[in-house]
């Protein structure tokens, strides 16, 4: 039988690995699109193993942190919506996609909507 | 057991650290700069909770919430000073 410690630090490797993947992500891939997808996801779900890893141990202490539960609760609600707005800066200040990318179907959408500004 | 787990845990943690200033350093454009210094945030706040892990100290999770907030408003700001060349818009029409 694990002791429940044990567990609490196992859920925080867990959530080292899934940081270290999403790092090699972000070294290998080749696009600022494409990175942001492994790096959005890799981050927000190891981030949130790490921290509820931390919290099941403390808790096991008797110690119920209600810092630690806000801290968990912002990193989900903002990880995310922090990866979508850089990646619409980066599309609306036209950083070019990889030479690999065969579709881009915002072009027509935003490029027809800039020339109407243009020619207003 | 458990120490060595940690130590092991931080040792992948600084892996995805350095990657990390790694793209920030040879990113070519200016959005690349501001996706590396949000992964460094969240994997700072990582190594925060870690630590007092390691330590056995409930005395930082203050600076975990802080460092998320920061990070956040951070990225933000940068992004939206990216796409509009503006942070903060007035609405100046006469």
């Amino acid at each position: 039988m694990i002791p429940s410690e044990h567990i609490a630090v196992l859920l925080i490797l867990i959530g080292t690995i899934f940081s270290f993947l999403s790092a090699v992500g972000l070294i290998r891939l080749p696009d600022i699109y494409t990175r942001a997808h492994a790096l959005s996801k890799g981050s927000t779900i190891g981030v949130l193993f790490t921290l509820v890893g931390t919290f099941f141990f403390f808790v096991l202490e008797g110690y119920f942190s209600i810092r630690l539960f806000l801290g968990i609760f912002f990193v989900f609600l903002t990880a995310p919506v922090a990866g979508h707005v850089i990646v619409r800066a980066a599309y609306r200040s036209n950083v070019a996609l990889a030479k690999e990318s065969v579709q881009d179907d915002l072009r027509d959408v935003i490029g027809v909507a800039k020339e109407n500004k243009e020619q207003l | 057991m458990i120490q060595g787990i940690l130590i092991c845990s931080l040792v992948f943690l600084s892996f995805a650290i350095f990657a990390t200033i790694f793209r920030l350093v040879k990113g070519p454009t200016a959005p690349d700069r501001i996706q590396a210094l949000d992964a460094l945030g969240i994997n700072i706040i990582s190594g925060v909770a870690i630590f007092s892990v390691f330590i056995r100290s409930t005395a930082f999770f203050e600076v975990i919430l802080l460092i998320g907030i920061l990070s956040f408003i951070g990225t933000i700001a940068f992004a939206r000073y990216i796409e509009r060349g503006v942070v903060i818009e007035r609405n100046d029409s006469e």
